[in-house]
């Protein structure tokens, strides 16, 4: 039997590590909640209708938008988007219906590292093998660097949503006669589609943000840049160039885009996290 | 031929529709069914008992070439299908668990398909290019052998997986009769269940027999009692005795059967 002494200051110590933990999370909070508003106080003022409709204006005249970046961000993103999801996908049946062995656990852990490795390094090894053989820079190379980017995303959020298919499941269409591939394709797949879309959404949040890959691979550029084989404009490149640029309007326009940005990823964020809810329920 | 099978053949009078003949079954380097000698005679309820990992789902799983489909697993010895070993080489496995349905344990409706497309995915999914009129006929025989057709008549367009637990295990067994196997084995069909679905189960069974040769996994000796025609004790990996259900339960001719079932062990 513990005395009330005992007792006592056993809650209290409860109640100090409750509060700690609390505060970080408080802290947590409000860092991110200080970091959109900050960005909306600088950059809300430049947010207009022109702003996203209009091209770059050269220094010195007023006005001007973000138009082309906007559009090449979505060209960048979406080819990416196009070359790593069926990569990505593949790749995930593979280690979770066949892959035993070596091979498998290999290609997972180089997928984990490869989650780690700086999106920079990945950025020159665009630049090394795509922009230096064709002597120029181009947006395709740009989402070949973001699509290695988006691969161990994809990878690792499909395979936990296949994995979170149950197994009797794939088994119980095995039974019925169905081919494996039948199996995967029609009983399996189908089941872990919400989640497999929220590694995808996932992945484009986390690339759209990206802008050290785009500086030797996109390049930029200050005009209407739809083939995907030129230099393009993006985003968040055009927030750096802005950024670093001695011109007081310009800064204001860099705050204009990074709010774009932000708001972009925290409704991919969002739209991730509501496509995933009625998956937990089944 | 052993003793014992030739007692189970006798107790049935009939047929033998399924037979493992010096079948062992192994998780990589362990060895999990050794050397059985099975026969399970046709339009005859077969229940296989015997304690927790004794091997009964195992060797049910060798019976439709489910067990290989577990990295590592393999097996030795035939498994005789109308007399034709369904592991011969040229025999593709697919084509034998159409020929062979399964049940499992945990009810597994297709959690993205509805009631109807549930019962008909074995048939839709294997390329049956099938016209409405048929498919719904096929959907309302299945359910109604399956003991299922008059709870659901009303919402075949719901989610299989809005039924209750019991109600899912029946769209399962609806599921796999769709595609007119000719054997059903069912591992542990009513573990996930309560009393009043497992009844309903266990009088399927009855129902079911007339048509198809079953094969009953369940760790419930009076599930296997009420249920069986014949039963075989499992343990260890092997097959320790088979015979008819009443002998099995009233004069056990090996010690261990006796021990199991008056449960001194398991």
């Amino acid at each position: 039997m513990e005395g009330a002494g005992t007792v006592g200051r056993r809650q209290a110590r409860g109640t100090v590590g409750i509060f700690l933990t609390a505060l970080c999370a408080g802290a947590v909070a409000a860092i991110l909640l200080l970091i959109l508003g900050y960005v909306i106080r600088e950059g809300g003022g430049a947010l207009s209708f022109a702003f996203l409709t209009q091209l770059p204006h050269p220094v010195g005249v007023p006005g001007g938008g973000v138009a082309n970046g906007i559009v090449g961000s979505a060209i960048i993103v979406g080819l990416a988007a196009l070359m790593a999801v069926p990569i990505g996908a593949l790749t995930a049946v593979y280690l979770t219906f066949f892959g035993c062995g070596f091979f498998a656990v290999t290609v997972r852990f180089l997928s984990d590292v490869l989650s780690g490795i700086p999106s920079i390094a990945i950025g020159l090894f665009a630049y090394t093998i795509l922009v230096a053989p064709l002597h120029h820079f181009s947006a395709f190379s740009a989402s070949f660097a973001f699509a290695v980017l988006m691969l161990p995303v994809i990878i690792s959020t499909a395979e936990a949503a296949i994995n979170g298919v149950s197994r009797e499941i794939y088994e119980g269409g095995l039974a019925l006669g169905l081919s494996r591939y039948s199996a995967i394709v029609h009983v399996v797949l189908p089941s872990a589609r919400s989640g497999i879309i929220t590694g995808v959404v996932l992945a484009v949040a986390r690339v759209t943000g990206e802008t050290a890959p785009l500086l030797f691979t996109a390049f930029g550029s200050q005009f209407w840049e739809l083939n995907p084989n030129n230099p393009m404009a993006e985003l968040s490149l055009q927030v750096f160039t802005y950024a670093i640029s001695p011109y007081r309007s310009w800064h204001e326009q860099a705050w204009g885009g990074a709010l774009i940005l932000i708001v972009v990823v925290l409704l991919l964020n969002l739209g991730a996290r509501m496509a995933l809810r009625p998956a937990r329920r089944g | 031929m052993t003793e014992q099978e030739e007692r189970g053949r006798r107790a049935s009078g009939m047929s033998d529709k399924l037979a493992a003949r010096h079948f062992s079954a192994y998780f990589g380097q362990l060895r999990a069914i050794h050397d059985v000698n099975l026969t399970f005679p046709a339009n005859v309820v077969t229940a296989i008992i015997g304690p927790s990992g004794c091997g009964k789902s195992t060797l049910v799983r060798c019976l439709n070439r489910m067990h290989e489909v577990v990295p590592g697993a393999r097996t030795e010895g035939e498994v005789l299908l109308d007399g034709e070993d369904i592991y011969a080489p040229e025999i593709d496995p697919v084509q034998v668990r159409r020929r062979i349905g399964m049940v499992f344990q945990k009810p597994t409706p297709f959690p993205t398909m509805s009631i109807e497309d549930n019962v008909s995915a074995g048939l839709r999914l294997n390329g049956a290019a099938l016209k409405r009129p048929e498919r719904d006929r096929i959907v309302e025989r299945s359910l109604r052998q399956a003991a299922l057709w008059e709870e659901v008549k009303d919402r075949l367009r719901r989610p299989g997986a809005s039924l209750s637990g019991g109600q899912q295990q029946r769209l399962c067994v609806a599921r796999a009769l769709a595609v007119e196997p000719e054997v059903l084995l069912m591992d542990e069909p009513c573990s996930a269940l309560d009393p009043i679905s497992t009844a309903r189960i266990e009088e399927l069974l009855f129902e079911l027999k007339a048509r198809y040769t079953i094969v009953l996994v369940t760790h419930n000796m009076q599930q296997a009692a009420r249920t069986a025609d014949l039963t075989a004790f499992l343990y260890g990996g092997d097959l320790i005795e088979f015979g008819n259900t009443r002998q099995i339960f009233t004069t056990p001719a090996r010690r261990e059967t006796e021990d199991y079932i008056t449960g001194r062990f398991g």
